[in-house]
């Protein structure tokens, strides 16, 4: 059976978002017979050229128009829906962006979506995790009708830069909603540091911090290992950092080679989003906290002295 | 305006879920079953809109079986005016959710749609936006502030880049994220209260639709679990551990 693939491209109207090579890889478990990428964009040139690069892409679709400046899923679907005839699936990353449109666009075609797909079987068969990731579901999905569905980032590895695919131009011939306007975007990162989804390390606080300036502590263990910054849900609430560095069911669900939890508990739902890290390290005061039956490394110690002799033995 | 606050019945979130003996699926029998966090939220927002005095009428509704009742009627006790419950034994996907959902807008023509981001179990994450793009209106999902204004919305998401600001004109549907309020405590007057609140039941068949399943599950397993860490006794300990590993 032939399998032709489009992926959702997600970008930052500048450069392309990592997810999107790691939707790649996945696509490439389906073995398909082609994997296109859509960027829609208001200038897509850079994007489309970042897309081209990624191994195992056959073709970029640049499709430019003002109205893509902002990813509103009220204005992308329709042009989705356009480009949707030609394929067998329809892919786009569990992220928030993904998580918002990929829905709409299957509603608009009359199908069903699968969602956080972390394994493939085959074409029509995917792994998905369900109850917070308590519970692994494997399901299988009709091969007579297209398949809409995201990827979970966590499980997938980027595909490589060596690719050399075309890239094509497109224009879109639909009317678009105007009932829905971009105002602003509001963030915290934008620092030099790494970023906490693509990240090979993070070191993450939690509540026990105490405050917004004692996280400082968890930027500066974080600058000494050259990793991204974290954090629970409990420090986001308390207000010691923004919401978008929340690691999580809510927040971000990443899987870095090395993650450093400190003065973090570890309920369920912050587990989630951390669980598949390489090396997991804890440090908490409280020796029954959750987070040590998961940890690779544990050590009940007050944060307070322990980060410093941490850093302070790095630097060495 | 009328806010319509779809609930999902769902296991607490305090129960440790375990998969049936058989793999058949996960274990019920005797679990706590809750109002879905999120749809809680959605409906103390809707709650919130009305008591500043910008709402006239809260529906809550669910669609399941009879035991979906106790959900209604707490939704009632928290303050919503009715309940619609739409009576079915079959476990629905979302798409099938959603299309249900549009034949009740239809009948009840609200101004706002307000529900959970994603219910705890299935963890899916579609049905707000697959109702907002039947009904072919707005969705602001993963919302943690609504400010409604002269027939829009203006509403700051959670995305994965910060937060974002956007304004939507009004009908429209919401996806609601933890920090959007903390849901009220129910009291036990409101609970004598909300049993003398009207709650419909509709047949599912009255919808004039049929329920459509598309995905069906092979198997269901225990995610593997991690090997069994050890406890290091100092930070330096530890620091030759990464090291000694090559992390650091």
């Amino acid at each position: 059976m032939m399998s032709n693939i489009l992926i959702i491209a997600e970008h930052n109207g500048k450069e392309l978002n990592s997810s999107t090579a790691k939707c790649v890889t996945c696509a490439k478990k389906i073995h398909p017979d082609s994997i296109d990428v859509v960027v829609l964009a208001a200038d897509s040139h850079q994007i489309a050229t970042e897309a081209a690069a990624l191994e195992g892409v056959s073709k970029v679709i640049r499709v430019d128009h003002p109205v893509n400046e902002y990813p509103l899923a009220a204005t992308l679907a329709p042009q989705i829906i356009e480009l949707a005839n030609k394929y067998t699936h329809i892919l786009g990353p569990s992220t928030t962006f993904g998580r918002d449109l990929m829905p709409r666009v299957a509603a608009l075609l009359g199908v069903g979506q699968l969602s956080d797909i972390m394994g493939v079987e085959n074409a029509y068969r995917f792994k998905r995790p369900i109850y917070a990731g308590n519970v692994i579901v494997t399901v299988e999905a009709p091969s007579d009708r297209i398949l809409i569905a995201t990827i979970r980032s966590a499980s997938f590895a980027a595909s490589e830069q060596t690719g050399n695919a075309i890239i094509e131009k497109y224009s879109i011939n639909v009317d678009l909603p105007k009932h829905t306007s971009f105002l602003d975007l509001r963030s915290d990162s934008g620092s030099s540091r790494p970023d906490l989804q693509t990240a090979t390390k993070v070191v993450s606080g939690g509540r026990a911090l105490g405050s917004k300036d004692n996280f400082d502590l968890i930027y500066e263990l974080a600058d000494v290992i050259g990793g991204a910054v974290g954090a629970s849900r409990a420090a986001v609430d308390s207000g010691y950092v923004g919401n978008d560095l929340q690691v999580g069911q809510t927040g971000k669900i990443i899987a870095p080679d090395l993650y450093i939890a400190l003065g973090i508990s570890g309920a369920i739902q912050h587990l989630t989003g951390m669980k598949d890290s390489g090396t997991i390290v804890a440090i908490n005061k409280d020796e029954d906290a959750p987070i040590f039956e998961i940890a690779d490394f544990g050590l009940v110690e007050d944060l307070f002295t322990a980060i410093p002799d941490l850093i302070a033995a790095l630097e060495k | 305006m009328k806010i319509l606050i779809p609930l999902k019945r769902v296991i607490d979130y305090n129960v440790r879920v375990r998969i049936n003996p058989d793999g058949s699926g996960v274990v019920r029998d005797g679990v706590k079953m809750s109002i879905n966090p999120f749809d809680e939220i959605a409906l103390e927002e809707a709650l919130r809109i009305k008591e500043r005095g910008e709402a006239t009428e809260i529906i809550v509704i669910t669609i399941g079986t009879q035991e979906n009742q106790q959900q209604l009627r707490t939704g009632l006790a928290m303050g919503a005016d009715r309940a619609i419950l739409i009576e079915t034994s079959e476990e629905l996907e979302p798409l099938t959710i959603a299309r249900a959902l549009k034949v009740l807008i239809d009948r009840e023509d609200p101004q706002l749609v307000i529900m959970g981001k994603q219910a705890i179990d299935s963890d899916n994450n579609q049905t707000g936006q697959m109702l907002a793009g039947l009904w072919n209106r707005p969705q602001a999902t993963f919302v943690s502030e609504l400010t409604l204004s002269e027939g829009t919305a203006t509403a700051v998401r959670e995305v994965d880049a910060g937060l974002e600001v956007i304004k939507v004109k009004l009908p429209a549907v919401i996806t609601s994220d933890l920090r959007l309020n903390e849901p009220r405590y129910v009291k036990l007057p409101e609970i004598m209260k909300a049993k003398k609140k009207p709650l419909d039941t509709i047949p599912f068949s009255e919808l004039g639709m049929t329920p459509e399943t598309q995905f069906s599950i092979v198997s269901i397993e225990t995610p593997p679990k991690r090997p069994k860490g050890i406890m290091v006794e100092n930070v330096s300990e530890l620091a030759k551990a990464l090291q000694d590993r090559g992390l650091i």
